[in-house]
């Protein structure tokens, strides 16, 4: 390795101020760091420093999701020979390989396109290259349909990276979730590829039904008692099914199974917060015990608590986006409120406004705008307890 | 009090090179010099020239702005050099000591039998004052001030600290007095905290007119800003003193035999010592001798004057910082660490578990002053709150500070916040923040703006 940091070397003053390359100085630096850790060293306040930082920080995340990914990548492959009716003859390298070749792109086409802007940006600010995008550049593909067309993807990230982003200035600035950012924006701007029964499953063959079992609940609300346990029992009975994910639904957000290896990995390593991922969870069972218990639709009665969290993008939403520190509440106590009320509204709306089933993205970003209110009372209440002080002690 | 006040919030860092009880013996040093930037806010004027004579205890310096605050040479001996920096800004004022040591004379005294007025007197006179500090703002305690009560630890729970213990062995007497000389500055009570669990010496545990206080837990238990925290808060408008043991014995010493006498022990530790032990000196000494021979020389070294977290960075042939009785050296780390951030980890220390080091918890480290990292805007939440065991929102009052607003840092309370308490905050920042800069910045605009 020692030649590479000789050529590093050996390459750097071009890419310095008065360098051949000085306007390129951001990117070589994002390279380099990426290689090595640097060599500064801390001038002043404390002199050791923990080992962590922003790459290692992400890298956990990205490694987190990958269980989601390879679980995606298979169940990718699994729906579409299902719906051909060819799983029984396929063989398990197959399915995997026939997943790979629809995901790679969309993931290859958020990281172009995401880091390339980052690189843009940072490169007129004269900025380092922030190291967020690695996480969000897996999240944008995991919960995009499988049958998203890549250029719609590559709009969506854009505008993510753009609007989501770079406005505010950068990592660490924004106010929404980038990675719901642009699942929003494709929501909004491409309703058609977002929703129906056809987008879930790759090439799917006409025949079959493709729908998501948040479609199938939502069909619940208006069918008559018969039709309601039909659909129930066929498509909603099994929740094993939903927790395992081979159903279908965006790339990476069916198997709570590897959705919650992520969380383990992220709760051991300290990365996420426990008090975000748990409350979103306990906001969720609540309405959902709530919706159980009064009841209104055949809908509400049917589904069980339970069984609302491990439909759909809930628990994906809870273990990878509710826990964005940035866009999330700050404060301890602010976060119990704040992943609460994301479980609470998630399930409310999902129940009650069949036109948006997929509610969790809504109720992230809705809570994102919040968060500050949030904190800003938290913080609040921490002054006030500093100037009651005063008073008792007077 | 009988209770004993656990510290749970907060981070034990287990460095190598602890120092072991002994005193070694090194070659007195010839020099040693007093700076003015270890005072912060201070703007000092001199008293002397380059060749002037002084013995111990004369002024070599004093605040522009409270002239009868005095900065004393620690011995006798010529000056023999002012080193400034930029813009003609003192650094260091240098005495080259005598072999025999002379001293000025004070008045000898009881301080139980002194008023408050004679004992100020005595310690201003001496230039002992400047070791009264005051919070809120963590500087030099104003003379015109009666505090709310003096607060002393008796124990450092930094990474490598000294012994208190050790410090004051065998010094009952001058502790005892030096109290006795603080109890007199206020009508408040006098704070002696204690580890409930490592205090031994009886220098502390049966030291009269004092509240003895318990405290056990993780750094910054030993921090007193933490204490003073658990035990009467500082709100807007109080002030309290802060002082250190050590310093305690130079008080007791010059009532005792009215002499400017500040011998004292310093612990050399860190992993690039060879044989981590302490070191009898005196204040503002060049650590030349000291070093000598107790480098190991396969790296680039750092020496710092204090602790890891809070110290000063000093060269080698450096001085001993005023307030301090350590000396930390450890590795330069000016070094690329190839895929660093990628690999296990089993010698990196971190708060989170993303390196396996977490697998061996009693393990020391060798830790060097590499970033591990870049500078980056806020990211993380909640680290800081995890090792600042205050009713504080660290992160909420760093960044009102940034915009400076006034209003919300006194809110969020920064009259109770020495850098020293948030220097954990910086060592776990993930975005590599520089915490104790930013905190002293809004305690400077704090100053400016009260006044």
């Amino acid at each position: 390795m020692k030649a590479l940091r000789k050529f590093l070397d050996k390459k750097k003053p071009l890419f310095q101020e008065g360098g051949k390359f000085a306007k390129l100085q951001s990117s070589f630096e994002a390279f380099e760091t990426f290689l090595y850790v640097p060599n500064i060293t801390s001038h002043s306040g404390t002199h050791i420093k923990d080992a962590i930082d922003l790459k290692r920080t992400m890298s956990v995340v990205v490694l987190a999701l990958i269980p989601a990914l390879l679980f995606g990548i298979y169940n990718t492959g699994y729906q579409h020979f299902l719906s051909l009716g060819q799983l029984a003859n396929t063989e398990f390298l197959d399915i995997c390989i026939y997943g790979l070749i629809q995901i790679l792109p969309i993931i290859v086409v958020s990281y172009v396109v995401g880091l390339g802007i980052e690189f843009a940006f940072a490169q007129m600010r004269g900025h380092q290259v922030n190291e967020g995008f690695l996480v969000s550049g897996m999240l944008i593909p995991l919960i995009m349909p499988v049958g998203a067309p890549l250029w719609m993807v590559a709009v969506s990230t854009a505008f993510a990276v753009v609007i989501g982003k770079e406005v505010f200035g950068g990592t660490g600035m924004n106010i929404w979730n980038p990675a719901l950012v642009a699942r929003a924006f494709f929501f909004f701007a491409y309703p058609s590829k977002m929703s129906g029964e056809s987008v879930w499953i790759a090439e799917k063959a006409d025949s079959f039904s493709g729908a998501t079992p948040l479609a199938h609940a939502a069909s619940l609300v208006d069918a008559t008692k018969p039709a309601a346990d039909l659909i129930y029992n066929t498509h909603l009975s099994n929740t094993w099914d939903m927790f395992v994910g081979l159903i279908p639904g965006s790339i990476g957000e069916t198997s709570t199974i590897a959705i919650l290896i992520g969380a383990v990995i992220l709760l051991a390593t300290g990365i996420a917060s426990w008090k975000i991922m748990t409350s979103v969870f306990v906001g969720g069972f609540v309405m959902g015990t709530i919706f159980h218990l009064v009841g209104g639709n055949p809908y509400m009665e049917m589904i069980l608590p339970w069984q609302h969290l491990v439909m759909g993008g809930f628990a994906f939403g809870a273990v990878f986006m509710a826990t964005d520190p940035v866009s999330g509440a700050q404060t301890n106590t602010g976060k119990y409120i704040y992943g609460f009320l994301i479980g609470f509204l998630a399930i409310l709306i999902r129940v009650l406004n069949a036109g948006f089933p997929e509610a969790m993205m809504l109720a992230i970003l809705f809570m994102n705008t919040f968060a500050p209110l949030i904190d800003h009372y938290v913080v609040q209440s921490n002054i006030k307890k500093r100037l009651k002080r005063v008073k008792v002690s007077a | 009090m009988s209770e004993v006040i656990k510290i749970k919030k907060g981070l034990d860092i287990k460095l190598v090179g602890k120092a072991e009880k002994g005193l070694e013996k090194a070659d007195r040093s010839e020099t040693f010099a007093i700076k003015p930037t270890d005072f912060p806010g201070l703007t000092p004027k001199l008293k002397v020239k380059v060749d002037t004579r002084v013995k111990a205890g004369s002024a070599l310096f004093f605040d522009k702005y409270r002239p009868e605050i005095n900065f004393a040479s620690p011995v006798s001996g010529k000056v023999v050099a002012v080193n400034r920096g930029e813009r003609r800004k003192i650094l260091e004022v240098i005495v080259q000591s005598d072999d025999e040591l002379q001293y000025e004379e004070f008045k000898k005294a009881n301080p139980i039998n002194l008023s408050r007025d004679e004992v100020k007197e005595e310690l201003l006179k001496s230039g002992l004052w400047a070791f009264l500090r005051q919070r809120p703002y963590d500087v030099i305690a104003n003379p015109t001030d009666t505090p709310k009560a003096i607060f002393i630890s008796a124990f450092d729970s930094a990474p490598l600290a000294a012994d208190f213990d050790y410090l004051v062995e065998g010094e009952a007497e001058a502790f005892q007095k030096g109290l006795d000389a603080l109890t007199k500055l206020t009508d408040g009570k006098v704070h002696l905290n204690i580890d409930a669990k490592k205090t031994q010496s009886k220098v502390f545990t049966e030291a009269k007119n004092v509240q003895i206080n318990k405290f056990t837990g993780v750094h910054p238990a030993g921090n007193v800003g933490i204490q003073i925290h658990k035990l009467d808060p500082i709100n807007k408008g109080d002030v309290v003193w802060v002082i250190r043991p050590q310093e305690i014995l130079f008080i007791g010493r010059l009532f005792d035999k009215g002499i400017y006498d500040v011998s004292c022990k310093i612990a050399l530790t860190g992993s690039e010592i060879k044989k981590p032990t302490y070191y009898a000196t005196l204040l503002g000494g060049s650590v030349r001798n000291i070093l000598k021979g107790q480098l190991k020389d396969d790296d680039k070294i750092r020496v710092i004057s204090g602790n890891a977290l809070t110290g000063t960075q000093i060269p080698e042939d450096g001085f001993l910082g005023f307030y301090d009785s350590q000396i930390t050296v450890i590795p330069e780390g000016d070094n690329y660490e190839f895929l660093g951030w990628a690999l296990p980890g089993l010698k990196k220390f971190s708060m989170s578990k993303t390196f396996f080091s977490w697998l061996s918890p009693n393990k020391e480290y060798r830790l060097d002053a590499n970033l591990h990292g870049e500078h980056r805007a806020f990211v993380m939440t909640g680290e800081y709150g995890k090792v600042l065991p205050m009713d504080v929102l660290p992160l909420q009052l760093i960044k009102s500070i940034i915009i400076e607003d006034i209003d919300q840092m006194e809110q969020l309370g920064i009259y109770e916040v020495a850098p020293e308490d948030l220097a954990l905050c910086e060592f776990v920042c993930t975005s590599k923040i520089n915490v104790q800069d930013i905190l002293r910045q809004g305690i400077d605009l704090m100053i400016k703006e009260m006044s």
